[in-house]
C-alpha cells in the first residue's frame, strides 16, 4: 500500500538523449494516490508500456524518480518492490498447476508454507479459481489465464500496486466485461493502487476513477472520465476520447468573436491576442452541434447521416472542413443545405492543441 | 457418395516405389541374402539358416563377444556424449548474449565446428593430439602427465569424446538458443515481479519451453554418436587395441577387412534394428508431446 510518485521523470531508449524526440518517455510529475483506480490511455506507442515498466522497475528511468510514499525506490530491482503486473499476455507457469502458480511468488519470498495454503485459498476464491486450483495451469483459457497472472499479483499481502499492461487483448469479447468487473470488484474489496494500460477508451472510462491520457511520450490530461470528455485540455484528448471524436476546426479569434472561414461564432469567454503563428482551433463535440435545415446558424453541407445505433450522426462539411453532429429526432432531410447550431457553452479555444483557458466575460466587451 | 476411381494416381506413385526399390529395398535384401549364407571364397554361398544370428546374439561365442563388445562401447560412447553435450549446449545457450552484433558474432563462431568435414576433423585431432608434435599432447605431456592416446585406451576415450564435444556441442547450443529466443519477454518480466531465482527462471521458464528442441538434440546427438564412424576411425583406427572400435567400426573391419560377409550382414541387420527401434521410441515420445500439447490448447 503506497502513493506511488513521478518525479521529474523521463526516459529514453537511446543511450545519448539529445532533444525531446530522442525521447520515448518525456518528462513527467505524477502522483498516483493511494487506493486509485487509474486508466493509463493513449495509442499504440506513446510511451505507456514504458512508464509502466518503469514504475514496476523492469525498465530503468534516464532521469528523475520514482517514489513509493517517501521511500525512493528507483534503483530498486523488481524483486525489491512491492509491485505486481499483468501482462498483454497471459503468462503462467505451463508446468504448475494453477495452485503452485498462485504460491510461487510466496514461495520465492519464503514464505512458510503453513501461511501460503490459506492465503492462495482465499485468492483462489476471489477470483473463482477454486473449481480449477488443482489443474495444469497451461490447460486453461486465455481469461483463467490472465487471472492466474493477477492472482500472483494479488496474492503477495504486501503489494502497493498492481499494473496491467492491456490485459484484456487476447480474452473474447464477451469476456472482458466479466473480466473487467471481477478487477472492479477486487480493486473494491482490498484498496490496492490499480493502474490499468489501454488504447481502449471504454475500457478506460469504464475501469478508472482517473484517467491519464498520454500522447507522443507525454500525459496530456489527467481527469475522470468527466473532465475528459467535457473539458478536453489538449485536441487529441478531445478527438481521441468520444466516439466520434471531437470536431476540431481551424478559427480566428477576435475577443469574444471566434471566426471559422467567414463565419463569426459567438463565444462565452474573451481571449487575449494571441501571437499570430499560433494555431488556434475551435473544439466543440458533435453531441453539441446540432443539425437545423433552416435558421440562422452556420451554413454548411451535408453529406449523409450515419446510424450508430441509439442516435444518429450528421457528416457535414462546412469552410471546406469535415465535421460530425447530432442528429434531432424530428429532423427530416430536404436538400443537403443545412444549418448548425453550436452550444457556447460547450466550445473550448485551443492555441497549439493546448486549452486556453479564456475570460469569464462580465458583460460587454472589452 | 461414391469414389471417384482414378488409377492415374498410380503412375505418380510408381516412380517413388521405383527410387525406394533401387535404393533401399534391393540392397537391404542383398544383406538379408548374405545374412543366411556363409561362403569360402570363389563366390560359392552355402545356406546356413540363423546360425550367424543365433552366434550374434550369444556372448559366449567368438562373433557375439565381439558384437556385445562394440555395442557396450557405443552406448557407453552415446551415454557419455550427451551427458556431457546436452547440459554443456544448454549452457553455452544460456550465456550467449540476446541482442547486438555480439549474436552473429558467437552464432558464426559456433557453426564454425559444424561446417568441417568430419574425417578433416579426426585429422585434425590427430594431428593436435600427438605427444611429439601436436600442440595438445605435446602441452600435455610437457605439464609431466603421460598422455598418449594411440597406447592408453583411457587417453584414446578421452581424446575422442573432447573431439566430439568441440566438434558437436554446438548444434545443443544453437538448438537450444533457437528455443530461448521462442521465450517473449513477459515471462522474464512476471518471473522478476515474482521475485524467482535464476534457477527457477531456468526451471519453471526455460527448460519447459526448450523442451521439444532439446529432445530434438537429445535424438540427433544420439543418433550421431551411436553411428560414429568417421572421427575416431580417423584418429585412433579403433585402437588401442580394441578399446575404441564401435559398432561401425567393427562392421567394417568384418565385412570389409576380413571379408566374412555372412557375419557381418547380420551383425549389421541387429545393429539396423537397434537403431530403427531407439527412432520409434523417440518418435512415440515426441508425437505423444505434440499430442498433450494440443489437447493442453483445445
Amino acid at each position: 500500500m503506497a502513493r506511488i510518485s513521478l518525479d521529474h521523470l523521463a526516459h529514453a531508449y537511446k543511450p545519448d538523449p539529445q532533444g525531446p524526440q530522442d525521447y520515448a518517455l518525456k518528462e513527467i510529475d505524477h502522483v498516483w494516490e493511494q487506493g486509485g483506480a487509474y486508466a493509463l490511455l493513449g495509442p499504440s506507442g506513446c510511451g505507456k508500456t514504458t512508464l509502466l515498466n518503469i514504475i514496476s522497475g523492469l525498465v530503468h528511468p534516464t532521469r528523475g524518480r520514482i517514489l513509493f510514499d517517501d521511500r525512493d525506490v528507483t534503483d530498486l530491482r523488481t524483486e525489491e518492490r512491492n509491485i505486481a503486473q499483468v501482462f498483454q499476455f497471459p503468462v503462467v507457469y505451463d508446468t504448475m498447476t494453477v495452485r503452485e502458480n498462485l504460491a510461487f511468488p510466496l514461495k520465492n519470498r519464503n514464505v512458510p508454507s503453513s501461511k501460503i495454503a490459506p492465503r492462495v485459498e482465499e485468492i483462489a476464491r476471489l477470483l473463482d479459481l477454486t473449481p480449477v486450483l488443482d489443474r495444469k495451469a497451461s490447460n486453461l483459457t486465455a481469461d483463467m489465464k490472465q487471472k492466474i497472472s493477477l492472482g500472483r499479483g494479488l496474492v503477495r499481502a504486501d503489494v502497493a500496486a498492481i499494473l496491467f499492461d492491456e490485459p484484456l487483448t487476447v480474452i473474447d469479447p464477451h469476456l472482458k466485461w466479466q473480466l473487467r468487473s471481477t478487477l472492479k470488484e477486487i480493486h473494491r474489496a482490498l484498496d490496492i493502487t490499480m493502474i490499468y494500460v489501454t488504447h481502449d477508451q471504454t475500457e478506460a472510462l469504464t475501469f478508472a476513477d482517473k484517467v491519464v491520457v498520454m500522447h507522443d511520450g507525454a500525459v496530456v490530461q489527467t481527469g475522470t472520465p468527466e473532465e475528459l470528455f467535457e473539458r478536453p485540455a489538449h485536441t487529441f484528448v478531445g478527438h481521441f476520447i468520444g466516439s466520434p471524436g471531437m470536431n476540431i476546426l481551424p478559427c480566428r479569434l477576435d475577443g469574444m468573436t471566434a471566426y471559422i472561414g467567414d463565419d463569426p461564432v459567438i463565444l462565452q469567454r474573451t481571449y487575449p491576442e494571441l501571437a499570430s503563428q499560433r494555431q488556434v482551433e475551435l473544439g466543440i463535440r458533435p453531441e453539441f452541434v446540432s443539425v437545423q435545415r433552416t435558421g440562422n446558424g452556420l451554413p454548411a453541407r451535408l453529406k449523409r447521416i450515419d446510424d450508430i445505433g441509439r442516435t444518429r450522426i450528421a457528416r457535414v462539411e462546412m469552410a471546406g472542413r469535415q465535421l460530425a453532429a447530432s442528429v434531432p429526432e424530428n429532423f427530416s432531410l430536404d436538400g443537403d443545405e443545412v444549418s448548425l447550431i453550436m452550444d457556447p457553452h460547450r466550445i473550448h479555444i485551443y492555441a497549439d492543441g493546448h486549452l486556453l483557458p479564456g475570460e469569464p466575460t462580465t458583460g460587454g466587451h472589452q | 457418395m461414391t469414389k471417384t476411381l482414378n488409377h492415374k494416381a498410380w503412375f505418380l506413385v510408381l516412380p517413388v516405389f521405383a527410387v525406394v526399390a533401387f535404393s533401399a529395398v534391393l540392397p537391404l535384401m542383398t544383406v538379408v541374402n548374405y545374412s543366411v549364407q556363409d561362403t569360402f571364397g570363389n563366390n560359392q554361398f552355402f545356406w546356413n539358416g540363423v546360425a550367424w544370428f543365433q552366434d550374434l546374439l550369444d556372448p559366449s561365442t567368438e562373433l557375439g563377444g565381439r558384437f556385445f563388445g562394440a555395442l557396450w562401447r557405443t552406448l557407453l560412447f552415446s551415454a557419455i556424449i550427451l551427458t556431457i553435450e546436452i547440459p554443456l549446449g544448454i549452457l553455452v545457450a544460456l550465456s550467449m548474449p540476446r541482442e547486438g552484433w555480439r549474436v552473429a558474432f558467437c552464432l558464426v563462431l559456433m557453426a564454425l565446428p559444424l561446417l568441417i568435414p568430419w574425417n578433416v576433423v579426426g585429422t585434425i585431432w590427430q594431428v593436435f593430439a600427438r605427444s611429439d608434435i601436436g600442440l595438445l599432447g605435446w602441452v600435455v605431456n610437457h605439464m609431466g602427465i603421460d598422455y598418449n592416446y594411440t597406447g592408453h585406451s583411457l587417453d584414446a576415450w578421452i581424446t575422442i569424446i573432447v573431439m566430439d564435444v568441440w566438434h558437436w556441442t554446438s548444434l545443443v547450443a544453437l538448438l537450444c538458443y533457437a528455443g530461448l529466443k521462442s521465450i517473449p519477454d513477459a515471462y522474464y518480466q512476471a518471473a522478476r515481479i515474482d521475485g524467482a531465482s535464476r534457477w527457477a527462471v531456468f526451471r519453471t521458464i526455460q527448460l519447459p519451453k526448450m523442451r521439444r528442441v532439446l529432445l530434438i538434440a537429445v535424438l540427433l546427438r544420439f543418433m550421431d554418436s551411436f553411428m560414429i564412424y568417421t572421427e575416431p576411425f580417423v584418429l585412433t583406427g579403433g585402437g588401442p587395441g580394441n578399446a575404441t572400435t564401435f559398432l561401425s567400426i567393427d562392421l567394417v573391419k568384418l565385412a570389409l577387412g576380413q571379408f566374412d560377409l555372412g557375419k557381418a550382414a547380420a551383425m549389421s541387420l541387429v545393429y539396423n534394428l537397434i537403431i530403427l527401434v531407439i527412432c520409434w521410441i523417440f518418435y512415440t515420445v515426441m508425437t505423444n508431446v505434440d499430442a498433450d500439447r494440443e489437447r493442453r490448447e483445445a
